[in-house]
């Protein structure tokens, strides 16, 4: 009776459609470089994607979850590998074209992911303190006029990219459709109230949903929206930063299941950029991906983990000095994970971010510090991340 | 919201918190409510540009002697400039309103004297309808709202009364024999079942037809067959020559023949039924209170009924006074149509656009003047929460959410709604939604928003 779309999306032509209507005013920005910013929503376990598999402090903590070469990780140093998923980024990480940073840490010391995304997002150093978005003011000291400068691919504008600088986006009327891991918490929700808990089970599609471990966690059009953003980008009058979302990271329970096709999608957007860019936008590009939180280093009772501070960020692009695992990696025993990114300022996501808006976009370094992280005066930039620095 | 008193003068009494409403109803809940109770509460002013029944009838009327083409085109364009218009704002001013309160009561009494636009001759003007005979009525007397509601043009046409001719009229008689039954008894049927009496009032088919009888002729211009060049226009008239003659037998009392005069007695008569006081009072307290009305609540508020003499400001305030109407706080369902505005208050987006508040009403099924029987819409909880109709609520809320300004804070929202009477688990599936949007749909899918 209802026409449920799990996941229907704008694609093709409604896209092109709606990017044509963005306008572009002729004068040139600050900066030719290119800049994606990747969100991963709900939390990615840094642990997972990028597993210390030759700790045995790993295997210890994650009897179910760890992954060892058995499990075809893809080894990059002797200590740290790739999940299998994400095998297809191995080639960027020889290229010198990819770099890690685990154990990043946002400053956000609570559980709500609303208030981390939003930290994350507002660059103020606290939840909630700016109504806009570092990104969107670091665009304005690119180009304080009318051009677009700034792509959002979302369902809306996150946070990061709004306020004073105008932006292009499509999919501003496209709204979210119901996935099941919205639905799973949904059912979690009504577990105390039976009208609504067996409503539920009957109108929910598919059996076992509220009861049982949940199936692959979506199929948003990442790799549509990867390759919008590169034809975008690669236009001489187009944007020149771009943010992409990708949703369903918050693993509490069924990891290893629900995150392997996340991180083939993560991993096949990255390289749909890259292949959709070209060469030559690419050697100007770098893309960014991070997360509002890592997760716990152990895992829990449900073969998942809890919100923590393993977090990974990436970076990828022909603007990277890639090919390397950066920042301080504090080993893995749960006590010195916590307290050793918590004081390290030089895993701080502003300091990663501060070196992209300095180094890669050529910003000035008194705006940056002034205007886009004020309040962060204390962590410095992270240097040698990419080329031109 | 603090206090679970707060809560339920909000959503139980009225349309969800808006921003804002916390602070009017803290520390007097009653008489926030109270104060909402006006013997003439003022017309909202988006709703006063419309036009009256009327002129939207009369058009119709006239193209209807055009011939059924221009029938067709002229309810057509009716319906596009006259109902669905009015229904939008009509649901915007119920999002913005600040007598929420008020506004339920406006719905309810609309959902009992229930017309709907399945009758296409009257559709147009249902919204009207509800401006005319409803609105003004509902802190006066049960009397006048139901004498109103009875000889208005659209509940005459949509329970077939307008050419209703007792077997003895003086039309009848000229027709001869060669039709069957001119006597219709819907509307006379429905006011004793639904309107007033009640199902098991204990009346019989020949108190129906005594009623029928008295109210024939109560009918309206323009539509007569057979009288192509008589006077067009869309307000009610008393037909003396479809009135059936001689005195009028209901309810073991006579009514001699009077005209006009005995439909209006004989409503007078019911207004002040012991059993309508008993329906009205159930039907109120099952609305306001408990799908299974407590019985002692029923007594208490059909006396103040009875005693008032159908005075509906007294009977709003004693429902307000109610103790039942104070405990368990979420033991209702919103309707679909008290989601939506309950969502848009809720979120604080109380300007929204006409398509806007009309999407998620036709997705539900629950636009107003839409019901499917002369009965209304349903008020248990197992009418609105079935399994398609709960998947279709989350699934609007959830993209309502995601469509929201991505600087409203979850925590705002979920201050400002379900505070006092979350429970832990809502509270954790709210902290733990992995983004702010989904926090927020959360909030809105949750038993406790969902309840009143």
């Amino acid at each position: 009776m209802f026409d449920r779309r799990l996941f229907l999306k704008t694609t093709g032509a409604g896209m092109m459609t709606a990017l044509a209507a963005g306008r572009a005013a002729a004068a040139s920005p600050r900066t030719d470089s290119r800049l994606v910013m990747i969100l991963l929503r709900g939390g990615l376990d840094g642990l997972h994607a990028l597993p210390p598999y030759a700790d045995s402090e790993y295997q210890k903590m994650r009897p179910t979850l760890a992954l060892s070469m058995a499990d075809k990780v893809v080894d990059l140093d002797g200590y740290f590998g790739l999940h299998p998923a994400l095998e297809a980024l191995k080639p960027l990480y020889s290229a010198g074209e990819l770099l890690f940073m685990p154990a990043v840490a946002a400053r956000y010391r609570d559980q709500s992911h609303s208030e981390a995304q939003n930290m994350l997002e507002n660059g103020s150093g606290k939840p909630f303190g700016a109504e806009d978005g570092w990104l969107n003011r670091a665009i304005l000291g690119l180009n304080p006029g009318e051009r677009e400068l700034g792509l959002s691919l979302g369902p809306t504008v996150p946070l990061i990219l709004q306020g004073e600088a105008p932006i292009q986006s499509w999919g501003d009327d496209e709204r979210a459709a119901l996935d099941r891991d919205f639905l799973f918490q949904v059912g979690q929700m009504y577990r105390s109230d039976p009208l609504f808990m067996d409503a539920l089970q009957l109108g929910a599609p598919g059996s076992g949903l509220l009861t049982g471990p949940q199936a692959s966690p979506g199929t948003e059009d990442f790799i549509g929206s990867a390759k919008v953003a590169a034809q975008n980008l690669s236009r001489s009058d187009g944007a020149r930063i771009a943010v992409m979302e990708l949703q369903g990271w918050d693993t509490h329970f069924d990891q290893a299941r629900r995150l392997e096709p996340l991180l083939a999608q993560l991993a096949q957007g990255i390289t749909t950029l890259k292949d959709e860019l070209g060469p030559r936008v690419w050697r100007r590009t770098a893309v960014v991906v991070v997360s509002e939180f890592g997760r716990s280093p152990a895992e829990n009772d449900s073969q998942g983990t809890d919100h923590g501070d393993g977090g990974l960020a990436i970076m990828a692009g022909g603007a990277v000095r890639g090919g390397r695992i950066v920042g301080h990696w504090p080993g893995l025993t749960q006590t010195t994970l916590l307290n050793e990114t918590r004081s390290r300022s030089q895993n701080a996501y502003e300091s990663m971010f501060k070196a992209v808006l300095i180094d890669h976009l050529d910003l000035d370094r008194h705006f940056v510090e002034d205007k886009v992280f004020p309040n962060s005066g204390g962590v410095l930039p992270h240097k040698g991340l990419l080329h031109f620095s | 919201m603090k206090d679970i008193a707060s809560f339920i003068a909000l959503n139980r009494f009225g349309l969800g918190a808006a921003p804002g409403d916390a602070a009017r109803v803290a520390g007097n809940p009653r008489g926030w409510l109270g104060a909402q109770i006006k013997r003439r509460p003022a017309l909202p002013r988006a709703l006063a540009r419309f036009r009256d029944s009327d002129s939207i009838l009369t058009e119709i009327h006239r193209a209807k002697r055009a011939g059924p083409e221009a029938l067709q085109a002229s309810t057509d364009a009716g319906f596009h400039r006259h109902f669905t218009p009015e229904v939008a704002a009509r649901t915007q001013v119920m999002i913005a309103s600040d007598t929420p309160f008020a506004e339920r009561m406006v719905m309810f009494w609309s959902n009992h004297f229930s017309v709907s636009n399945s009758d296409l001759l009257v559709g147009p003007a249902i919204p009207a309808y509800e401006r005319e005979a409803i609105r003004p009525h509902v802190f006066g007397t049960f009397a006048d709202m139901l004498k109103a509601v009875s000889s208005h043009p659209c509940m005459i046409g949509y329970l077939d009364n307008a050419g209703s001719m007792g077997p003895q009229s003086r039309a009848s008689r000229k027709r001869g024999q060669t039709q069957t039954a001119p006597l219709h008894e819907t509307l006379a049927r429905t006011i004793l079942e639904r309107h007033t009496l009640g199902p098991d009032g204990g009346y019989t088919q020949q108190d129906v037809t005594g009623l029928a009888k008295a109210l024939s002729g109560w009918s309206h211009g323009g539509l007569t067959p057979g009288e192509e060049d008589g006077p067009i226009h869309g307000r009610f008239e008393f037909r003396h020559d479809f009135h059936e003659p001689g005195p009028k037998h209901v309810l073991g009392r006579t009514y001699a023949e009077n005209g006009l005069h005995e439909g209006v007695a004989l409503l007078d008569t019911l207004a002040r039924h012991p059993a309508t006081a008993q329906t009205i009072a159930t039907k109120l307290v099952r609305h306001f209170v408990h799908d299974d009305p407590p019985a002692g609540a029923v007594a208490r508020i059909a006396k103040v009924f009875q005693a008032s003499g159908g005075d509906l400001a007294a009977v709003s305030a004693a429902l307000i006074n109610l103790d039942e109407a104070w405990e368990n706080p979420t033991a209702k369902v919103k309707s679909h149509y008290e989601l939506v505005l309950a969502t848009y208050r809720a979120t604080g987006q109380t300007r929204p656009g006409a398509q806007e508040v009309l999407e998620p009403l036709h997705l539900f099924g629950q636009l107003p003047f839409t019901a499917p029987s002369p009965a209304g819409w349903g008020d248990r909880s197992g009418d609105w929460i079935a399994p398609e109709a709960l998947m279709a609520r989350i699934e609007w809320l959830r993209g309502f959410a995601s469509g929201l300004p991505s600087t409203l804070y979850p925590e705002t929202v979920l201050r400002n709604s379900i505070n006092p009477v979350a429970q832990q688990a809502t509270r954790d599936w709210i902290t733990q939604a992995p983004s702010g949007d989904r926090a927020i749909a959360m909030i809105l899918a949750s038993p406790e928003f969902q309840r009143r």
